[in-house]
């Protein structure tokens, strides 16, 4: 009789994956012990010892269970989705997380003695954790749990191994890790949602072509011959994050026992780079990735075909193409040269058009399914997403109008702009596809309860309303004030004075945020009891949960 | 048609997908980034700029580790308002050393561009140990644990050295005294204060600025570099066609 019982994740494995797993553990400890050793007198030393707990915790793991019995050959008969499953449980944790720290912050600007003293909890640490938190932490497992499960749907293929998915997903999540426990340290390198130092973006870049190679590999064993819509918006999620991360993040580390690096560019080329980053971070992490989501569990769910698939070209290139010039619209009016502003500008009011055609495609699809959307909270999730998705995307080439811009830029209307996409886009499809995915993986006939969805669902709808209505009116508030002249011709208002004209909506954010957190809490109380759920349903249908005819089919009708 | 047919038959070759994502995505970022390194009009000639000293560097990465550019910008723009508002408006040389920028996005504080000298040390340092006590309605948090917090001046060196890898000029001799100047800038009756004026030029400023010369503080670090903002050039302050003539 064996002390523990086998590790399930650890059963998956054949022994060969299971050396692999151990190797990877030692590698991963002795780049601890080599930084915790070096960094002793620094926080990167902190790093280095959680670094090595996670080597040794793995190679603890597979140790134990090493000998356990192999996987039979059963296992290619179905589906891999193991990994999705705990990517959903650690998105869904990420999420109430990064929402909680998010409203938390919300509430220091309306009273910033919210902290606990010390440097850790102020305002500038924790914001950085609550952006990684919601972005890369729920964001990020979200994507990799449903790309893993899309790409094997629509490929009529099983992952190529058992071990890759795992590194990447249990990687990715150590760098999420190391990120939000950096920012209170102090570890950051100030680009804004590139917070994280040299030895968290090198690991980041490992974990980055183990995913892609996944794809690739799946792919290339696929038995449909066309590679579905869904999966060019995840490649180009997964090709384009990297191209935008390795530039962005080229620095020279003080030393190898120094958390703190020198970015290799500097000023006006620096924040070029940076906005280039930070721009397509939105298109590609926020946006192409979880168009790949909603191309998938939005026609499944509603059981219609894409309204288009020439529609689905044009945006998927457009966006491709399109929104990397879009970056210097983060620049109007500063050193950067004017062309360059100009072409941001230029490049951002034509996104609209892919944009759009994908908004639209989605609910266009819809049509013939709106009884659906009526009765079904998850399905209604999707189309308020791809609602938001069109308009924020409107107000994002609006605000990128150099006019416009010169009102909205530094205030509170931007960070509007990205909670109506962040909350009401990014948010919204991953809680519908959620939800969707829920019952098929874990093989259950619906989730928990249908009416704490329909709660959940209300209570983003309002928060994320109450959120940007509040942001909206500071920000105009914000930019009239700082540009309002008197008839002497001096400035009329102090800057102090817009501040304490920010009170009441800084107040009403926190509470729209706080609405957002519930409705959060809600879902992931939902999630955890489906899976609690005693009875599976019987293994015969629970292979081909989804919808047939639509799940495996990878085009569109046209 | 064709194009929809040539599309049909590429979305069946993976590699085709992925090569085709990565030219079409490279085109932008190619065409609006590459020019900045080799067109010289992007970055304006400044012929007296100065470059941080050891304790305005420590200072300024103090700044990047409690997140100030979360709130404060550094970049004032060509509109009239800010000019009137900051001072005149920011030039790309003024960030030439700066790795990375700190231009920010987001204003719930002031610009900070032209902060440099326009309050005294007293002010910030009162303000930095508690903001409501200088500017009551404040939503700044309170960074009064700088002042009992001795300044890590040991690796300076190193620091200066990383600097050097990138780009920014610093000689040997900086490089060598990095601590020693740390420790000068902050005490300007000792022994090392001379060496910083020799180092960094007439123009730096050696004061007690924390208050209390014998100590070295992130405090002292911190209002070192706050003092020193928009002052590495006065290129700003000049006419537009002279700062763009020396070409």
């Amino acid at each position: 009789m064996q002390p523990f019982p086998t590790s399930p994740m650890v059963a998956q494995l054949t022994r060969n994956e299971r050396q692999g797993a151990i190797l990877i553990g030692l590698v991963v400890a002795i780049c601890g012990i080599l930084l915790g050793v070096a960094g002793r007198d620094d926080p990167i030393g902190i790093h280095g010892a959680l670094i090595f707990a996670a080597g040794i915790l793995t190679i603890f793991l597979i140790g134990k269970d090493y000998y356990a019995p192999e996987p039979s050959d059963e296992r290619f008969a179905s589906y891999y989705d193991d990994p999705t499953k705990a990517g959903i449980v650690l998105a869904m944790i990420w999420v109430v997380f990064g929402l909680a720290v998010g409203d938390w912050v919300a509430w220091q600007l309306v009273n910033p003695n919210l902290t606990f003293g010390g440097g850790w909890s102020s305002f500038g640490r924790i914001r950085p954790v609550h952006t990684t938190a919601v972005i890369f932490g729920f964001g990020g497992n979200g994507l990799i749990a449903t790309s893993l499960y899309v790409l094997q749907r629509t490929s009529r293929a099983r992952l190529p191994d058992q071990l890759s998915p795992w590194f990447v997903l249990l990687g990715y999540n150590l760098f999420c890790v190391l990120a939000v426990t950096g920012y209170p340290m102090g570890i950051t390198q100030s680009k804004e949602y590139a917070e994280t130092e040299w030895y968290a973006d090198i690991w980041l870049v490992v974990v980055w072509v183990v995913y892609f190679l996944i794809y690739l590999r799946t792919l290339a064993r696929r038995k449909e011959p066309h590679i579905y819509v869904a999966n060019w918006y995840f490649m180009a999620f997964i090709l384009v994050v990297a191209m935008l991360h390795i530039v962005n993040n080229l620095a020279v580390p003080v030393s190898i026992g120094h958390a703190k690096s020198y970015t290799l560019f500097s000023g006006v080329q620096d924040a070029m780079i940076q906005w280039w980053y930070g721009h397509n971070a939105v298109a590609f992490f926020l946006t192409a990735g979880f168009l790949g989501m909603m191309y998938y569990f939005l026609p499944v769910r509603a059981g219609r075909p894409i309204f288009s698939y020439r529609m689905s070209i044009i945006s998927f290139w457009g966006i491709t193409f399109l929104y990397m010039w879009a970056g210097s619209h983060h620049l109007h009016f500063t050193a950067l040269p004017h062309w360059v502003q100009t072409l941001g500008m230029t490049f951002s009011l034509m996104l609209l058009v892919p944009s759009w055609a994908s908004a639209g495609n989605a609910l266009l699809t819809l049509n013939g399914a709106w009884a659906k959307v009526r009765d079904d909270a998850t399905l209604r999730f999707m189309m308020v997403a791809a609602v938001f998705y069109g308009l924020t995307t409107f107000e994002g080439s609006f605000m990128a109008i150099r006019a416009v811009n010169a009102l909205s830029h530094y205030t509170d209307w931007t960070v509007g702009h990205v909670h109506a996409g962040a909350l009401g886009w990014v948010a919204m499809i991953t809680f519908g596809s959620i939800y969707a995915v829920v019952p098929w993986v874990w093989k259950r006939k619906s989730m928990y309860s249908a009416g704490l969805v329909e709660a959940h669902f209300w209570l983003s709808i309002a928060g994320a309303l109450v959120y940007v209505f509040a942001m909206w009116n500071s920000g105009i508030i914000q930019g009239l004030m700082w540009r309002t002249y008197s008839e002497d011709g001096t400035l009329t208002y102090s800057f102090v004075d817009s501040l304490i004209a920010m009170h009441p909506y800084y107040v009403a954010r926190a509470i729209g945020g706080l609405l957002f957190l519930i409705g959060g809490c809600i879902g992931a109380y939902n999630i955890w009891m489906t899976i609690k759920l005693p009875n599976p349903i019987s293994e015969a249908t629970a292979d081909q949960p989804e919808p047939k005819a639509i799940g495996a089919s990878p085009q569109p009708a046209e | 048609m064709s194009i929809f047919g040539f599309h049909y038959r590429m979305e069946r070759k993976a590699i085709g997908l992925v090569i085709a994502i990565i030219v079409v995505a490279s085109i932008g970022g190619l065409v609006e980034i590459a020019p900045l390194f080799t067109i010289h009009q992007t970055v304006e000639s400044a012929p007296g700029m100065r470059l941080y000293t050891p304790l305005e560097l420590a200072g300024r990465n103090i700044y990047i580790r409690e997140g100030c550019y979360a709130c404060h910008s550094q970049m004032i723009r060509t509109l009239r308002d800010e000019v009137d508002r900051y001072g005149p408006y920011s030039l790309a040389v003024e960030s030439k050393y700066d790795h990375p920028m700190l231009w920010g996005s987001k204003r719930t504080g002031p610009d900070l561009a032209r902060i440099g000298e326009k309050y005294s040390d007293q002010w910030h340092v009162a303000h930095l140990v508690n903001p409501r006590d200088v500017v009551p309605p404040s939503v700044m948090p309170a960074y009064d644990w700088l002042l009992s917090t001795e300044l890590r001046a040991d690796d300076l060196g190193l620091h200066l050295k990383a600097q050097r890898a990138v780009g920014v000029p610093y000689t040997d001799e900086m490089i060598a005294n990095a601590s020693l100047d740390a420790f000068g800038q902050s005490n300007p009756d000792s022994a090392q204060a001379k060496g910083v004026i020799e180092r960094y030029g007439k123009a730096t400023t050696v004061r007690a600025f924390d208050g209390r010369p014998s100590q070295l503080t992130e405090m002292d670090a911190m209002v070192a570099y706050l003092q020193i903002l928009g002052r590495l050039t006065d290129a700003a302050h000049k006419p537009i066609a002279d700062a763009g003539a020396k070409q």
